[in-house]
């Protein structure tokens, strides 16, 4: 059999926004193939459009016009419904910002994409333990997200996103709000994840240096991709 | 339940503020239970007696009839059975003590309160003591009474021999058929109160009568009173049901107040936790989409949202009730004027619908505004 060694496939996408009586038109027939394993940076001046894309491939909005089609499922022709259950399956996304519940402690906000899943007590707990030790912080696990650094954070936040085993792992600047040190760390987890791990990773980043990391970079411009900074 | 740590960590988000709307929703279920068993002790007899009449002197229930009227209500047609009673007014121990004490005709009256359950031998050994006495459990528990235990009560009634202490002796305690039975009186031989009292003889404070056909009451309360008209001793009849709520009356209508106590107190509520939830979800619309992101569906979060709000009206509500039930187990906070005094079980679950309908009521905005939260707007307003 062997499976589709494309992972991710974009064809025609197009996205408009409206303000007001304004028409913005964000994505202009964008397109885009991932293969399996693959780590890509999206790069792109603030406004390209960068998270509007990204928020497509993750399921969380839909196109206005284009197929995105993810492992072999046109995800933009699914059901509100499905599309959850889809996103539960095969997704896992961090934020720049705002990713933890702060009332449960970092086992507890790991846990939450493991609800979505038939698993008993024990075996989220043993999922939830690896995925925090993944990311070095099982002995992080009690405490609370207000107890926590902001690369601690972002590193439960990923321990989050992978603990359900997703397809995708999706990342909106992750490092935006970090420090320098923090950042690495937090690109060291992502490398991991994609070499150790063949996890396919999207990353959408203003910094190079963050980007430098990737397998390969894209940037976005006019509305489409290319594999070149534009002016 | 796997949502279960979700739910109850985010309903204590704010601490405070669950800890406040909590203690006013437990205040009102509280009061709420309270006054139930208040408005119960007041409508006693709504329910019960029905065919029931009560015929008093025409002025005042305290101006006495003269007990040669039995004998002509129990032959006016309609009548099905009559017996009479007196207001005794004794003390025992106390003034404080305060609780019906009857002279009665012992089988004519239990057969006109059927609902006043006496075993068959402390019955016949009742009829047979001239001295003997029976009383309802609820009185007999208060004072801690055993059949064949004497009992003195000092009465305004003065005895032949000058004093004014009587003697009884316990014959038989008496159940109620129902929860809203008044067990608190305590009743004995009237042939012994009239051959041993000084002055009144031949006087009784009111009569009760069976009729054939309660839907005529009215009617009959008008024959019997007219039977009775242009005499010495002019009579007014009623039914027991509008004697009680006539004393009830007196103290204004009960029921309407605590009615409009209830209304503004459930209204109030309905505010405070509505604005609570409210809040609460404003507060985590950068949380909803992250659930939502992660794969909770638009149906899981209205019911996450919903369960949350139902959690915190029923947890208010719950202690709120138990509470109101232990401090009406404690007892009747006018000591003993309120015949009965219960937590009527009607009432408990009126009150677990009103939980109910107080938790959807506050959650159904905030759980269809969390529904229909959209993740990409929710993250670009964060
Ligand atoms: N829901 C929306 N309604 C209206 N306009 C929107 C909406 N979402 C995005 N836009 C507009 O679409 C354009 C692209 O937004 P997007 O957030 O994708 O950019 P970005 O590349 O991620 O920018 P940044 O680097 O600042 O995060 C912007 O002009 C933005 O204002
Ligand atoms: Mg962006």
């Amino acid at each position: 059999m062997g499976k589709d060694q494309i992972l991710v496939r974009v064809r025609d996408l197009h996205k408009v926004f409206h303000r007001g009586s304004e028409r913005i038109d964000v994505l202009q027939g964008l397109n885009l193939e991932v293969p399996r394993g693959d780590f890509l940076a999206f790069m792109g001046p603030s406004g390209s459009g960068k998270t509007t894309l990204l928020n497509l491939i993750a399921g969380l909005d839909r196109p206005t016009q284009g197929a995105i089609d993810v492992d072999g499922q046109r995800i933009d022709q699914m059901s509100e419904a499905d599309l959850a259950r889809w996103r539960a399956r095969h997704t896992g996304f961090v934020f720049q910002l705002y990713n933890l519940l702060p009332v449960l402690t970092a086992e507890r906000n790991v846990e939450l994409p493991l609800l979505l899943t038939p698993l008993s007590r024990a075996e989220r707990k043993r999922h939830v333990q690896t995925a925090l030790s993944v990311v070095g912080l099982a002995d992080r696990a009690q405490h609370y997200p207000r107890q926590l650094s902001g690369g601690q954070e972002q590193r439960v936040a990923i321990a989050r996103a992978i603990v359900a085993d997703p397809t995708l792992l999706l990342c909106d600047e992750p490092t935006g709000d970090l420090d320098r040190k923090s950042e690495d760390e937090i690109l060291d987890l992502l490398q991991a994840l994609h070499r150790e791990y063949g996890k396919t990773v999207l990353m959408v980043t203003h910094d190079p240096h963050a980007a430098a990391r990737a397998q390969r970079i894209l940037y976005l411009n006019k509305g489409t991709l290319s594999a070149e900074p534009i002016e | 339940m796997r949502f279960w740590p979700l739910l109850w960590s985010s309903l204590w988000r704010k601490k405070v503020r669950t800890t406040f709307t909590l203690l006013s929703i437990l205040v009102a279920f509280l009061l709420y239970g309270y006054l139930a068993a208040v408005n119960k002790g007041f409508s006693l007899g709504i329910n019960t007696g029905a065919d029931r009449l009560f015929l008093r002197h025409k002025v005042s229930l305290s101006i006495l009839l003269p007990e040669s009227y039995l004998g002509r209500i129990g032959a006016t047609p309609g009548v099905v059975d009559v017996v009479h009673a007196t207001w005794f007014a004794g003390i025992y121990q106390e003034p404080k003590n305060i609780f019906p004490q009857l002279p009665v005709d012992p089988e004519r009256y239990l057969r006109l309160y059927p609902e006043f359950l006496l075993p068959e031998d402390q019955k016949q050994a009742w009829f047979a003591d001239r001295t003997g006495a029976v009383a309802g459990r609820t009185l007999v528990e208060k004072f801690g009474w055993r059949i064949g235990d004497r009992i003195p009560l000092v009465s305004p009634w003065r005895k032949q021999d000058g004093t004014s202490t009587w003697e009884f002796t316990l014959r038989g305690i008496y159940d109620g058929a129902a929860e809203a039975t008044d067990t608190r009186q305590f009743l004995f031989h009237y042939d012994y109160f009239e051959e041993a009292r000084m002055f009144g003889k031949g006087m009784v404070g009111w009569y009760i009568i069976r009729i054939h056909d309660p839907k005529r009451a009215a009617e009959m309360a008008q024959r019997l009173d007219s039977n009775f008209a242009n005499s010495f001793h002019e009579t007014k009849t009623m039914t027991e049901k509008a004697l009680v709520q006539g004393f009830a009356r007196q103290i204004g209508d009960i029921g309407t107040i605590i009615g409009a106590i209830l209304t503004a107190v459930f209204f109030t509520i309905l505010l405070v936790a509505g604005n609570t939830m409210m809040q609460s979800v404003r507060e985590r619309t950068a949380e909803l989409a992250v659930l939502k992101t992660i794969g909770f569906s638009n149906h899981l979060v209205l019911t996450l949202v919903l369960t949350e709000s139902l959690l915190l009206a029923g947890l208010g509500g719950v202690v709120g009730l138990g509470l109101a039930y232990w401090a009406i187990e404690r007892g009747d906070p006018t000591g003993g004027v309120l015949p009965v005094f219960f937590f009527p079980p009607n009432d408990i679950v009126l009150g677990g619908v009103i939980m109910v309908a107080l938790g959807l009521a506050t959650g159904i905005l905030p759980a269809l505004q969390a529904m229909r939260l959209r993740v990409v707007d929710a993250i670009r307003r964060a």
